[in-house]
């Protein structure tokens, strides 16, 4: 039987209490990106050398930086420059990848071949190489960090929105709907959407965070977003300095991109089994 | 003496019993059977003696093997296994490697039992005992078919000459003359080496072949245990009655539609499949179906035979409108078609019904969506009627209306074969195309679905176009029979004939695999 990780069935209702962390977590922070928009505890590019390098206390909850920069405050700004950055590139995958895959899947063997050919090719090319490439030709900024990680995307999407389509298209039930007369748009909305679009979603979410990681290791080697801006990769960037004297900036944007990048999997790992357990034969209760 | 003996054994798993207080014991040369429904335990009971459970379960009880303790740890086990006892444990071919050749697995087992002696001489007197070919050494696992795959598992299970077969569902999945090759394989093993048998199923005519001893399992629990003759000619429980007396499907009701004109002409129809990408791919076309004819009639019921793989499934999809044919022409109603361009206008008039019916319901949808489906190619009909004959539908079926409120998950297998026949009346067909209806369903479900399709039949003056690779479907629903080779149709007959006077090799080969009937009184 296909593993499905024990996961619930989406059917069968009930909590999904691992999917709801997953979901909780990544939006907590997600908001905490978003409210530096309007509001940080201090401005995220205030220098105040007099005060550098302070240890957490009630004034700079999480401490300051070497220049004086409130920690909480560039973490915030960070958080939403990273999310920003693997959202865009997230996107540039999702559309460029997915109609590949529905089109292997669709438009017959040729376009299979060259579409499975092309975005096996892409997925073994990783995002590094292509970053490296586009910073020589363009100099090195956030938005050749986004399309380098989005090129990356593209390949994992067209072959997952295939394999979703394929597999779900394949089962008898849709071809009992296509002899009760459902057509093209109809059989699609009814029986192929919604488990396919879970996918789609899932897959999504593991592309986000995979662009979450991609943009902290490029722009921490100074490939990707440039200070004085901040996301999570240039303050690993810039804390690397001070590392041994002052642990906690290090530790920091670390831990923040650790838990992102769990919650971000977390969640698009539960979608995808809750749509493997609907798949699996429901009837089956026989020992195995 | 007892070779293996199991006292008490329990298994259970988050607190759930699931296995209660089994015990058994096997003499050499004997051979068990564990019979009962799926989730009956059966195989845990095999896995607990193995040792082969997950850890999360807990055993209990003792288990003893040639007088001796059963070793509890893995190592003990894992000593037994393969060497004193063969283990034959897969379903779909799952035990063989598919990166390695069949050599090599042998070779690999023959070395765990430490043969001495000349390897290459042991290795070809193994495929011989199997009675296979030795060139099929060289071959991978996937350019086998399911019957010498099968007998290649029974090679590795016998490598060693063990004392001691277990075998899991050793035929299940087979077609009719593969199951009896292989059974007949165990047999001839089992008797000529005096080796002791285990085995568990749900065939009831193949444990009845293979065992001398019978242990009756339902929840986990031994409803009944003896000796063969003694259990199936004499059952005490009620439960081993109605399984027995279930076995035996009853032939047919004498409810009968008159037989009319034609409904359906199948003109020389064929299927080709591309093998591989088309242009790029030099391998000739794969021939599912290739020239066919036949016709039926109103009220008819035809049935195709065949061994797997021989276009029954292929022909089906093509009549029911899910496929095209390459070349050829169908006739329904006056109008021609190919397949999968069956005028809409027409399509209310065939039904489908799957092999498998779990996977033809949409998990997300409830059972009265799915059944309701088809509807949508009345549009012209009013609301009430169409809701009435849902109603209808299911309680043709025997079963509550308030099931339609339900998703799939809440049935059983052989409940949502019904609902899908449910599905398939919905529209009041003329013709119901059946795939195998009852390949996936339980022994006592089985009877009763062909016993609720004979009446269905009657009742809504139906005809049937059913695939079977089980003769006993023929025996109770079939007019005509088509038996099928290849992708052509290389015999018609009636069921009377085809059991009692077969004429092509193949057919006769069908007929001389059917096992025995099983069971207390016939009922005819």
């Amino acid at each position: 039987m296909t593993d499905t990780g024990g996961a619930q069935r989406w059917s069968e209702g009930g909590s999904f209490l691992l999917l709801r962390a997953g979901v909780v977590v990544s939006l907590l922070f997600l908001l905490l990106g978003f409210v530096s928009i309007l509001w940080t505890p201090y401005p995220a590019t205030s220098l105040d050398v007099v005060s550098a390098m302070q240890d957490p206390s009630g004034a700079h909850w999480l401490g300051t930086d070497q220049l004086g920069r409130d920690v909480l405050s560039l973490m915030m700004k960070g958080i939403l420059t990273s999310f920003v950055v693997a959202a865009v590139a997230a996107a540039i995958g999702a559309l460029i990848g997915v109609p590949l895959g529905l089109g292997a899947a669709l438009l017959g063997p040729y376009t299979d071949l060259a579409v499975s050919g092309i975005g096996a090719y892409l997925t073994a090319l990783p995002a590094f190489v292509v970053a490296v490439l586009l910073a020589i030709l363009f100099g090195p900024s956030a938005a050749t960090l986004m399309v380098a990680i989005g090129i990356a995307n593209i390949g994992p999407f067209a072959l997952s929105t295939r394999h979703a389509v394929v597999t779900t298209s394949g089962h008898d039930y849709v071809a009992a709907a296509r002899l009760a007369g459902a057509t093209g748009l109809e059989l699609a909305r009814r029986h192929m959407v919604p488990l396919i679009g879970q996918l789609i979603v899932a897959q999504a979410v593991a592309q986000l965070a995979f662009a979450i990681i991609a943009e902290a290791a490029l722009s921490f080697v100074g490939l990707g977003v440039q200070p004085p801006a901040a996301s999570l990769g240039v303050l690993l960037h810039d804390a690397q300095a001070f590392s041994l004297a002052k642990p906690l900036l290090v530790v920091i944007p670390g831990l923040v991109i650790l838990l992102i990048v769990v919650a971000l999997n977390l969640t698009s790992a539960q979608l995808r089994w809750t749509v493997a357990a609907d798949l699996a034969p429901g009837a089956d209760r026989g020992a195995a | 003496m007892a070779l293996l003996k199991v006292d008490n054994l329990s298994v259970s798993v988050g607190g759930t019993k699931l296995v209660d207080d089994v015990s058994f014991a096997i003499g050499k040369g004997q051979r068990l059977a564990l019979i009962g429904e799926a989730g009956s335990g059966k195989s845990l009971v095999i896995y607990a003696i193995l040792g082969l459970l997950p850890p999360a379960a807990v055993v209990t009880g003792t288990m003893g093997f040639d007088d001796q303790t059963m070793p509890p740890d893995e190592a003990g086990r894992a000593a037994l296994r393969g060497k004193r006892i063969g283990v034959m444990l897969d379903r779909r071919a799952r035990g063989l490697a598919p990166l390695r050749t069949v050599r090599s697995q042998l070779e690999a087992a023959l070395a765990r039992a430490a043969a001495d002696g000349d390897m290459a001489a042991r290795l070809a007197e193994l495929l011989k005992d199997v009675g296979l070919d030795p060139a099929v050494a060289d071959l991978y696992p996937d350019a086998l078919t399911a019957g010498q795959q099968r007998r290649i598992l029974f090679a590795l299970a016998i490598a060693s000459k063990p004392e001691l077969l277990i075998a899991d569902d050793p035929v299940a999945d087979l077609d009719l003359v593969d199951r009896r090759q292989i059974l007949d394989l165990i047999l001839k093993h089992c008797t000529e080496r005096g080796m002791s048998l285990l085995v568990a199923s749900h065939d009831l005519k193949a444990l009845a072949m293979l065992s001398t001893k019978v242990v009756v399992l339902r929840g986990g629990k031994v409803v009944e245990a003896g000796e063969k003759q003694d259990v199936f000619g004499h059952p005490k429980h009620e439960f081993t009655r109605t399984m027995l007396s279930a076995g035996r499907h009853r032939a047919r009701t004498l409810m009968r539609t008159p037989i009319g004109g034609a409904l359906l002409d199948v003109r020389d129809v064929s299927r080709h499949y591309a093998a591989g990408i088309p242009l790029l791919d030099r391998r000739p076309p794969l021939v599912a179906v290739d020239g066919v004819s036949f016709s039926i009639r109103q009220g008819e019921s035809l049935a195709l035979v065949g061994p797997s793989g021989s276009g029954k499934s292929t022909l089906l999809r093509i009549v029911a409108g899910l496929e095209r044919a390459t070349s050829g022409e169908l006739e329904l109603e006056q109008m021609v078609y190919h397949g999968s361009d069956l005028p809409r206008a027409l399509r209310h008039l065939i039904a489908f019904v799957f092999p498998d019916p779990a996977r033809s319901f949409n998990p997300r949808h409830t059972v009265g969506e799915s059944i309701a489906e088809p509807l949508q190619l009345e549009m012209q009909k009013s609301v009430d009627e169409l809701g009435a004959r849902i109603v209808e539908a299911v309680n043709a079926v025997g079963l509550p209306a308030d099931a339609l409120t339900r998703p799939r998950r809440e049935f059983s297998t052989a409940q949502l074969q019904r609902l899908a026949i449910a599905r398939a009346l919905v529209t009041r067909p003329r013709l119901m195309v059946l795939d195998d209806p009852i390949a996936k369903l339980d022994v006592a479900a089985r009877g009763e679905v062909l016993v609720l399709l004979n009446r269905l039949r009657a009742d809504f003056g139906l005809s049937f176009l059913i695939a079977a690779h089980d003769l006993d479907v023929v025996r109770v629903v079939a007019d005509r029979v088509l038996v099928m080779d290849k992708g052509r149709i290389i015999e018609t007959t009636t069921p009377a004939q085809l059991l009692e006077k077969p004429q092509q090799p193949l057919t006769q080969q069908l007929v001389a695999a059917q096992l025995p009937d099983v069971g207390i009184v016939p009922v005819f």
